[in-house]
């Protein structure tokens, strides 16, 4: 290691520091060994659970903490097969005794302030934590005020989101339980960037699957204020080749875009037309996560400006953002695309700690969706850098080809891919 | 090849169990945490290539369901396919698509990751 190089002398200078107020304010360093690098990470799910596993497995010497508010992460690739009623929500619920077994100190607890300065990160029972380098990766938040009538209230309680999994989840799902033969199911879906695209199209083709099986005579309308949507030939293919004509689709050249919600009369309106429902499911337009914007960490677009291969935040140094709450695009704000992001930031980390250059950042986002339980469909891409930025390379990437002739293999790979990922980021 | 030359090779799998062995003096002698979640990763560009094939191949690349085992697998055979893969010598569902992102000298490098895994 090369003490001559910048960046190790203003590491250096920076730990001092954290040292020096760490003796006089108190913070936890419970099972922490002194002069060793702390990375601290805020978020369990897809991109910080990544980052702290891989930081950790990068260098075992690196202590490092990852707070999350909740003791297991649901994820939300997948719980389109429970509002479906194909698994259980006990599948797709991942707790965190592996990260803890690797060595990663792993708190619960709601994250409300993060001090960039001091590089202190205080939680709302009272504790806090300094870092080196801290990983923000807190997922999404939502306008809720876009809509006329929505609230985080109405959500909860009669047209859930269901975009974040967990009880919203189990909301829906009830409600299509509940829902006679015969009835609508509305769903307003959101404009970009949105957490990923093809989720909402797969959730309706789930429910169709659902109705299909169980309640024949229902509808399924999907109002989008989008002109088009991911995957959006093979999604057509596959819904005319399983249900017909059940599911409408009414985009934003036809006015789609849902601007007011009564949940008193159980309608939506867009494009100046009423709509009612028996089950409405509102995913309102969305931004960065609560914390992201109360670090100070967001742009006037509600997301995160961060530099591409290293993801630390272009607004506050030694903080890095992944996953759905960053700009990373030309990756979709995906689970893998986060996994992949996390894998990356996490290298850069640890590269920087021993005051080397980073691997030449790699990524990769490949999402499986399913049209029904046996017709699964894909688009994948690889990305790098180019000239400072983050390029898809060119001639790789794409979707399925149509005519559903891998569709049933498809479908095998999505379920191999969930076992996959979650034991790559909650397993072993 | 796919089926034959698959089955093949999972036949080779007792270099693998070696590797586990090895882990396992290695946490016998105290080097490591005793319950086998430690361990370290290299950090190199054919391990930061190697870990975005992790989202669909697993952990190290252990495989999962029809999604192929690659830890393990001889450098020239994992190098191969993916020469295959990018040239659509062999076709198979995503990894055309995949392949075709990366350079020879790249698939080297991730190949060579996952043999040593």
């Amino acid at each position: 290691m090369s003490l001559s190089r910048r960046g190790f002398l203003k590491l250096s200078a920076a730990m001092a520091g954290a040292g020096a107020m760490g003796a006089t304010a108190g913070c936890q360093s419970t099972g922490m060994m002194a002069g060793r690098k702390r990375v601290v990470v805020i978020g369990g799910g897809f991109g910080g659970a990544t980052a702290a596993k891989y930081v950790k497995l990068f260098d075992p010497n690196v202590d490092v903490t990852m707070i999350d508010g909740k003791a297991s992460h649901t994820t939300c690739p997948f719980s389109n097969l429970v509002i479906g009623g194909l698994k259980d929500i006990d599948e797709i619920t991942h707790d965190f005794t592996a990260l803890e077994k690797r060595g990663v100190n792993v708190v619960k607890g709601w994250v409300t302030g993060v001090d960039a300065g001091a590089q202190v990160v205080t939680l709302k029972d009272g504790r806090s934590y300094e870092y080196d380098r801290l990983v923000v990766s807190p997922g999404i938040d939502f306008h809720y005020d876009a809509i006329e009538g929505y609230s985080e209230e109405v959500a909860n309680s009669s047209m859930p989101h269901a975009w974040q999994a967990g009880e919203q989840t189990l909301l829906l799902r009830e409600q299509l339980e509940a829902m006679p033969d015969g009835g609508t199911f509305i769903m307003a879906a959101p404009p970009n960037p949105f957490r990923c695209p093809p989720g909402p199209y797969e959730r309706v083709s789930l429910i169709a699957n659902y109705f299909q099986k169980h309640k024949p005579n229902s509808k399924i309308l999907v109002l989008d204020p989008k002109t088009k949507f991911s995957k959006e030939p093979l999604f057509r293919e596959g819904w005319t080749a399983n249900y017909g004509n059940m599911i409408e689709w009414i985009g934003g050249d036809f006015g789609g875009g849902v601007t007011k919600v009564d949940p008193a009369t159980m309608t939506v309106t867009a494009g100046g037309t009423e709509y009612q429902g028996d089950v409405i499911n509102v995913i309102p337009p969305q931004k960065a996560g609560w914390i992201a914007h109360k670090a100070g960490l967001t742009d006037d677009s509600g997301w995160c400006p961060i530099n591409t291969g290293t993801y630390e935040s272009t607004i506050h140094s030694r903080i890095h953002v992944v996953g759905d709450a960053c700009i990373g695009s030309p990756l979709p704000k995906s689970g893998y695309a986060a996994n992949s992001q996390a894998k990356n930031c996490a290298a850069a980390i640890v590269a920087m700690f021993h005051n080397e250059s980073p691997p030449e950042p790699s990524w990769v986002n490949t999402c499986y969706s399913l049209v029904a339980p046996d017709y699964g469909i894909s688009v994948a891409a690889v990305y790098r850098v180019e000239d400072g930025k983050t390029v898809s390379v060119k001639g790789a990437g794409g979707v399925s080809p149509k005519g559903g002739v891998n569709a049933e293999k498809e479908a095998g790979y999505a379920h191999d891919w969930y076992a996959s990922i979650t034991e790559d980021i909650w397993g072993s | 090849m796919s089926q034959n030359r698959e089955a093949a090779l999972s036949r080779r799998l007792p270099a693998v169990s070696l590797a586990a062995i090895g882990l396992g003096l290695m946490l016998a002698t105290g080097a490591s945490q005793a319950d086998g979640h430690t361990g370290k990763m290299e950090l190199s560009n054919g391990s930061v290539i190697g870990a975005t094939c992790m989202g669909c191949h697993g952990f190290k690349g252990m495989g999962s369901g029809n999604i192929p085992r690659l830890a393990g697998l001889p450098k020239e055979v994992t190098a191969g396919k993916l020469m295959a893969y990018k040239s659509d010598a062999l076709e198979g569902t995503v990894m055309n698509r995949i392949a075709k992102g990366y350079s020879d000298e790249e698939i080297q490098a991730v190949a060579e990751f996952f043999a040593n895994q």
